[in-house]
């Protein structure tokens, strides 16, 4: 599929020019998405270098504060390699945040039987999702906008309120730490990086990655090449289902709450990081390494403004809406490139 | 098949369905509220739940009415939600910082600037959209998260409050017995449906839904007509945001106008145009908004917990979207009635084809 449509390209690179290869290649995004990170970071340690801005544990706790987004993007990433999209994500993990409260709290279940009932019903929402956009085809920006609707609703029939968890399992959980020299990682981190590891197992190393980058490429021509689509399909938004429930539960730990208002916009969160990490809108380019810069990127940009002391939160959004701007326009002038 | 033609006439109509899902709406109402449709004179105003669910959805309806022109274009605006956000944190701040607040050249003042800065919203997703080729999901995605963040910037994280007398009339004052923003969706309305179906836009816009390349080669300049929609999406946004903000006389960076974009996608596909782009219609978006505004109200007054009503709205998309797939009338109601009620060129033989293929695939 790839070395087709790169073809061209490389037959070209004799007369076009040397930044036309540059920008015709697909790492660039990630790369400039890591320089950006690299060069953010540098940034970081020479203005608060006295304010502890060096130590590991800072650049750790990027990890542990956006395991959940780390997640929730991983999900996301396979969903918008197919040319899909998913607007629940932020809703499931609000929904699992909530049902696990409510059952370990008021219902009393032990947080073992908890965990995977909720990644069940993470999983299944999004098969349904996936189901209804296969086989009836409809556009999953509406789909999934039903179930962003679904599931927000879902946790306000479980409770107005904010249910905090007190159980004793779920909190020693929470406060476990895993130490790397001389600093330490949550168990969220720990998932979220082996969810990464999958995710990029699975997308590079198997027939399913392959297929999902096909139907992302041209949904058209993998039908006529005989994949099977549908089921495709159908797995990547019951996966993105899995990873918003698996990143519900991280958050859960996380944040020891359950509220019906957790995680609102954090679909938008996720796509953005998606998007910074160079993955192509349009589907079937992009790697799951450069989700994780992305998410990175996101994480810094709130610490930054965290030691900055003096910038107010709303300035995340903005810088969040700037980034994305300036990648979308890369992202333009790359696939431009490509067509001429 | 033994209905007479005039029934069928009014049942293959574009408005029936979502007319008939209003009057069902309306009716649940009666048995719970026996003078649901009572309308009362009170200090020469006029009240009832009529005219109060015209009055809480016309925000919606103008910025429903904004999104089926885009979405007629093929397009879709993300951004309207934080375009009302900007709207009404630019007006309300120009007026608090007046001296006297009621005075009206400052008002109109103040509602230019926050028009503007609609306006100014809306050329930049065009020119996204349009002149760079973004997908439109993506490009609005840009204002969606940004605009709050600046309208946030604009009232300092605060919710501004304003006291100003005409400022008030926008959105919470009454002219003529009515409330006044009834008149002002009424002319927004009357002069969107005029522009586009007593001029040639309207079909222009269509034709460039339809296929833009194709518009472009027979000679319609479809970024003009693209950059055109987005702004007008926005401006309607922007009346909408002075509207809620002038109704609660205050402006609220975080919360005015949430969610108001997916309600408003949601107005747009109730109401039978086709997000797929090129067909729309203005009537059945109002409609659809009063669809919306009615199960909310409906929800209220029925007692059901008001907490359930998300779930109600997920409901109802789901309804609403599979009702309009080809495919799952085929396979719900057997192919002759699908491919009947399908768009034309979807002839009955071929929906089960279609079906067929991909099925066999996925065992």
């Amino acid at each position: 599929m790839s070395t087709t449509t790169q073809r061209p390209t490389a037959a070209d690179s004799r007369t076009t020019s040397k930044a036309a290869r540059v920008l015709g290649d697909r790492r660039l995004p990630v790369l400039v998405t890591a320089g950006l990170f690299l060069v953010m970071y540098v940034i970081g340690l020479s203005r608060y270098q006295n304010y502890g801005f060096a130590e590991s544990q800072v650049f750790l706790n990027l990890f542990i504060d956006n395991s959940y987004l780390l997640v929730a993007a991983v999900g996301a990433t396979f969903v918008i390699l197919s040319g899909g999209i998913d607007l629940s994500v932020g809703s499931v993990i609000g929904f699992t945040t909530m049902f696990t409260a409510w059952l370990v709290e008021r219902q009393g279940l032990p947080i073992v039987v908890v965990i995977p009932m909720a990644l069940a019903v993470g999983a299944f929402g999004g098969f349904l999702m996936g189901y209804v956009i296969q086989n009836f085809e409809i556009q999953p920006f509406i789909v999934t906008l039903a179930g962003l609707f679904l599931f927000r609703g879902l946790c306000l029939v479980i409770s107005k309120e904010s249910i905090s968890i007190g159980d004793s399992s779920v909190s020693s959980m929470a406060q476990t730490q895993v130490s790397l020299g001389g600093a330490f990682l949550s168990i969220g981190a720990i998932v979220a990086l082996v969810v990464l590891a999958a995710a990029f197992y699975v997308l590079h190393y198997t027939r399913f990655g392959r297929r999902v980058y096909a139907i992302g490429g041209n949904e058209q021509s993998a039908l006529l090449m005989g994949l099977p689509q549908g089921g495709t399909k159908i797995a990547v938004y019951t996966m993105s289902g899995f990873c918003s429930a698996l990143a519900g539960l991280l958050f859960t730990l996380y944040i020891q709450s359950g509220d019906p208002l957790h995680a609102t916009g954090m679909e938008l969160d996720a796509i953005a990081a998606v998007v910074i990490g160079g993955t192509l809108l349009t589907g079937g380019s992009g790697y799951v390494i450069g989700t994780l810069f992305g998410v990175l990127v996101l994480g810094l940009i709130k610490s930054l403004i965290q030691f900055e002391g003096t910038l107010s939160s709303w300035w995340t959004k903005i810088a969040t809406g700037v980034l994305l701007c300036a990648f979308i326009l890369i992202q333009r002038a790359m696939t431009s490139r490509r067509k001429t | 098949m033994t209905t007479t033609p005039r029934w069928r006439a009014l049942t293959h109509h574009h408005l029936f369905w979502p007319v008939a899902v209003l009057v069902i709406l309306l009716l649940v109402n009666v048995p719970f509220t026996p003078d649901f449709f009572a309308i009362k004179m009170t200090d020469g105003h006029l009240y009832g739940s009529l005219v109060s669910i015209v009055l809480f959805g016309s925000p919606l309806i103008l910025v429903a009415v904004g999104m089926t022109l885009v979405i007629a274009t093929g397009g879709i605006d993300l951004s309207v939600g934080a375009v009302v956000a900007i709207t009404g944190a630019l007006t309300c701040s120009y007026i608090s910082d007046q001296a006297d607040q009621s005075a009206l050249s400052g008002v109109f003042l103040a509602l230019g600037i926050g028009l503007v800065a609609a306006i100014v919203c809306g050329l930049w997703n065009g020119f996204l959209v349009a002149r760079m080729g973004i997908q439109p999901i993506i490009a609005t995605l840009i204002i969606m998260v940004a605009g709050r963040g600046v309208a946030q910037l604009i009232t300092d994280g605060q919710i501004i409050t304003v006291n100003s007398e005409p400022y008030k009339l926008i959105g919470g004052g009454y002219w003529l017995t009515l409330p006044f923003s009834i008149f002002i969706v009424a002319a927004v309305v009357a002069v969107t449906v005029a522009i586009t179906r007593r001029t040639a836009l309207g079909l222009l816009v269509e034709s460039v839904g339809g296929n833009a390349e194709a518009s472009r080669l027979v000679g319609i300049r479809s970024m003009r007509i693209k950059i055109m929609v987005y702004v007008f999406c926005a401006l309607c946004a922007g009346i909408a945001g002075l509207m809620i903000s002038s109704n609660t006389s205050a402006a609220d960076g975080n919360n005015a106008g949430l969610w108001i974009e997916l309600d408003a996608i949601l107005a747009v596909v109730i109401g039978g145009t086709s997000l797929l782009g090129g067909r729309f219609s203005i009537g059945g978006t109002v409609v659809g908004a009063l669809v919306i505004q009615t199960l909310t109200t409906t929800i209220y007054t029925i007692g059901v917990p008001t907490q359930t009503n998300l779930v109600f709205k997920a409901a109802v998309v789901i309804i609403v979207c599979l009702m309009q797939s080809p495919k799952f009338r085929a396979k719900v109601f057997g192919a002759k009635f699908g491919g009947k009620q399908a768009a034309a060129p979807a002839p009955a033989e071929t929906a089960p084809a279609a079906e067929a293929s991909p099925k066999m695939e996925v065992s």
